[in-house]
């Protein structure tokens, strides 16, 4: 291995794949067999974390940033002036097993630019995985690419070596695509989701009367969505990652705040903002959708197209249906106490878990570790005192802000500060 | 009333277990439980060596056991914190769950069951932390090693997750703190007292122990962890509180910033 060429593609290539989120190494069960290397834990491991706060568990790379390709938000684009890069299928192979052996990673992502044709490149990415699966007897982690456009046999191929598949959408609304990746189409991206997904379902079910089934993909997919690039709301957004979650049985979708990486006028200018709060608010209503027991038309329709950027989006729909509450904590059912602002899932269990012994009063709630700057307004506990006013949700809201915090406050904040 | 005693064990945890079943058995009234060498007598109890029975432990272990699974877990990480007077707490622990009739149901309340839980929730953070913060150089011996200091004692927590892992290979984790190790020879685990002289920080100057391509896979290590990085992103508090700052020191991809 030629030390100084592995290193500078290294640095090209995996600075190209930093702007795919997913890092996630957990929900796979693979074993390590015959004193083999590695295994991948259910629960995942983030081995170490980037200087913006992310999580490394994964070497993610690409294979290769040619591309035939010209989308205006990816930053290897044909037309964008970089240097390009490729590495030999052994040279990701030598670099994941030694990083694997030194504990750095749980596995490899790897993902790459489309040189020639789809099935091309699909069949390059499948060499790497089938390489490290039987030659080097290797059980950790491999998230690979489903490249869009690849053939069914090249994606069944696929899911036998790799714990999860993806394919990333990037463009929520099918007009957007039109508009920043003419090249491409709707149906490149969901035939391979589609073949994935109905694979995971035939050897679940296969799984069950033979057990010495071979795994297939035990991972699942996910997709990822590019947020603020082509002007889409968080209603599109949301709706779509529902569909992408029922139609293809997703276990993830993620949500990434576009980077400006070059000068388009289809997309924001270089040196724009990243959305970061939105990115957190659809995080935020992803987890109610997939957690809270809410469905996507609750918090998102017609007349609120958008999340309320000032408050979190349970908060915000908990002012909207003000009839609801407040929730008597001592008798509540558990999913009606998973819709009281401020309550999440952890502090739910705990409630239900200590009601066996005592009625619970605020200071119990508090020691549990609820939010009660929210919470307080919306529920009962054991104690006279609670919130008897009528206040209309305008007032609330402006109530509970005015008693907390918030990193991006003074991003949204119409005030004008007396200093700085 | 009987008069009150204080127990002496040899610091291991079949020690203790085996003072809880004495105490159990002959119905002492226990005054405090104490590692040996560590000991204070009190004014006005008697003092008992407890001899370390493998049999006894074992009773002790399987009757927590049925009582519930996870209290068995959680009385053995929480032994693992070292938190001075912890056995004293851990036989209160055991004493009120084995009044209990289902066990699964404790009740959080109580100030010891409480403290329990949140000092094995602590020691299960840190086993979390080590499993991904071992960071293994290869010696010439061709022997995978690496240091680490932890807050508590989780080397015989992780030393399961490594063996299944790390199969094809021989490593060694050495805990800089507590002076011994965990030692893989490619067919079971075994503990290894050292006294390293030379502690193999992550120096930025190589050392003739390990490999020369040792320094190659660091250095590429190193680069990755720059490139993944987003630089209009960049959130130093957030990294800090992921990556706490005491263990920098031995993590490669930190050495620059030590």
């Amino acid at each position: 291995m030629n030390f100084d060429r592995v290193r500078e593609k290294l640095n090209i290539l995996a600075d190209a794949a930093k702007y795919d989120v997913s890092c996630a190494s957990s929900g796979s069960n693979r074993k390590n067999t015959n004193k083999g290397l590695g295994d991948a834990s259910k629960m995942g491991i983030c081995h170490s974390y980037t200087e913006d706060g992310r999580c490394i568990s994964l070497l993610k790379i690409l294979l290769t940033n040619h591309c035939i390709y010209d989308c205006a938000y990816c930053v290897t684009r044909r037309s964008n002036d970089i240097k390009r890069a490729a590495f030999k299928i052994q040279e990701v192979v030598d670099l994941t097993i030694n990083f694997y052996r030194r504990n750095y990673i749980e596995g490899l992502f790897l993902s790459s630019g489309i040189f020639k044709n789809a099935d091309y490149t699909m069949e390059r990415l499948i060499a790497v995985a089938k390489k490290l699966r039987e030659e080097e007897n290797f059980n950790g982690y491999i998230h690979l690419k489903s490249i869009p456009g690849a053939s069914d046999e090249l994606m069944y191929e696929a899911g036998l070596y790799a714990d999860r598949l993806s394919v990333n959408i990037e463009v929520p609304t099918v007009s957007g695509l039109k508009l920043l990746a003419p090249e491409k189409k709707h149906e490149d991206f969901t035939k391979p989701m589609l073949k994935v997904k109905n694979e995971i379902v035939r050897y679940k079910s296969e799984h069950k009367i033979i057990k010495s089934t071979p795994k297939y993909a035990p991972a699942g997919q996910s997709t990822q969505m590019i947020v603020g690039a082509s002007g889409e709301s968080d209603k599109d957004i949301m709706y779509s990652a529902t569909y992408y979650y029922k139609k293809y049985q997703m276990r993830r979708v993620y949500y990434s705040g576009y980077v400006p990486v070059m000068e388009d006028e289809r997309l924001p200018a270089i040196g724009s903002q990243v959305p970061m709060l939105r990115e957190n608010r659809l995080y935020q209503t992803d987890w109610l959708l997939r957690f809270y027991g809410f469905s996507v038309t609750e918090i998102l329709n017609k007349d609120y197209p958008n999340l309320d950027m000032e408050v979190d989006p349970k908060l915000s729909w908990a002012l909207r249906n003000m009839h609801h509450f407040p929730v008597d904590v001592n008798t509540a059912d558990k999913d009606l106490l998973l819709r009281v602002p401020g309550l999440g899932v952890k502090s739910v269990n705990k409630i239900l878990h200590a009601r066996r012994f005592r009625k619970l009063n605020w200071d119990h709630l508090k020691k549990i570790g609820v939010a009660l700057n929210r919470a307080q307004y919306f529920m009962l506990c054991d104690s006279r005192h609670w919130e008897h006013r009528d206040l209309d949700s305008d007032r609330l809201k402006g109530m509970i802000l005015q008693n907390s915090s918030g990193k991006f406050r003074n991003q949204y904040s119409t005030q004008l500060s007396l200093f700085n | 009333m009987q008069p009150s005693t204080t127990l002496i064990y040899d610091g291991s945890f079949n020690g203790f277990l085996t003072a809880v079943f004495v105490a159990f058995d002959e119905k002492i009234n226990v005054a405090d439980i104490q590692r040996n060498g560590l000991g204070q007598s009190g004014l006005f109890s008697e003092t008992e060596t407890i001899f370390t029975h493998v049999e006894k432990a074992k009773r002790v272990w399987n009757g927590i056991r049925n009582k519930s699974h996870n209290a068995i877990s959680q009385v053995y990480f929480a032994f693992l914190s070292e938190t001075e007077g912890v056995e004293n707490l851990l036989y209160d622990y055991i004493q009120k769950l084995m009044r209990t009739k289902n066990g699964k149901y404790l009740d959080y309340s109580d100030s010891t069951i409480l403290h329990i839980a949140q000092l094995a929730r602590k020691v299960g953070r840190e086993k979390h932390r080590m499993e991904a913060f071992v960071r293994f150089q290869l010696t010439q011996d061709g022997i995978y090693f690496a240091n680490i200091e932890p807050d508590f004692d989780v080397l015989p927590l992780i030393s399961k997750h490594f063996r299944d892992r790390y199969a094809d290979q021989q490593w060694l984790i050495y805990d800089v703190k507590r002076k011994y190790g965990i030692y893989y020879n490619l067919d079971h685990v075994e503990m290894v007292s050292l006294n390293l002289k030379d502690i193999h920080h992550n120096r930025t100057r190589k050392s003739e122990v390990f490999v020369d391509a040792e320094y190659d896979y660091q250095a590429l290590w190193n680069d990755y962890f720059k490139s993944t990085g987003i630089k209009s992103r960049i959130n130093p508090k957030l990294h800090t509180q992921h990556v706490p700052k005491r263990y920098w020191k031995y993590l490669s991809e930190k050495k620059e910033a030590v």
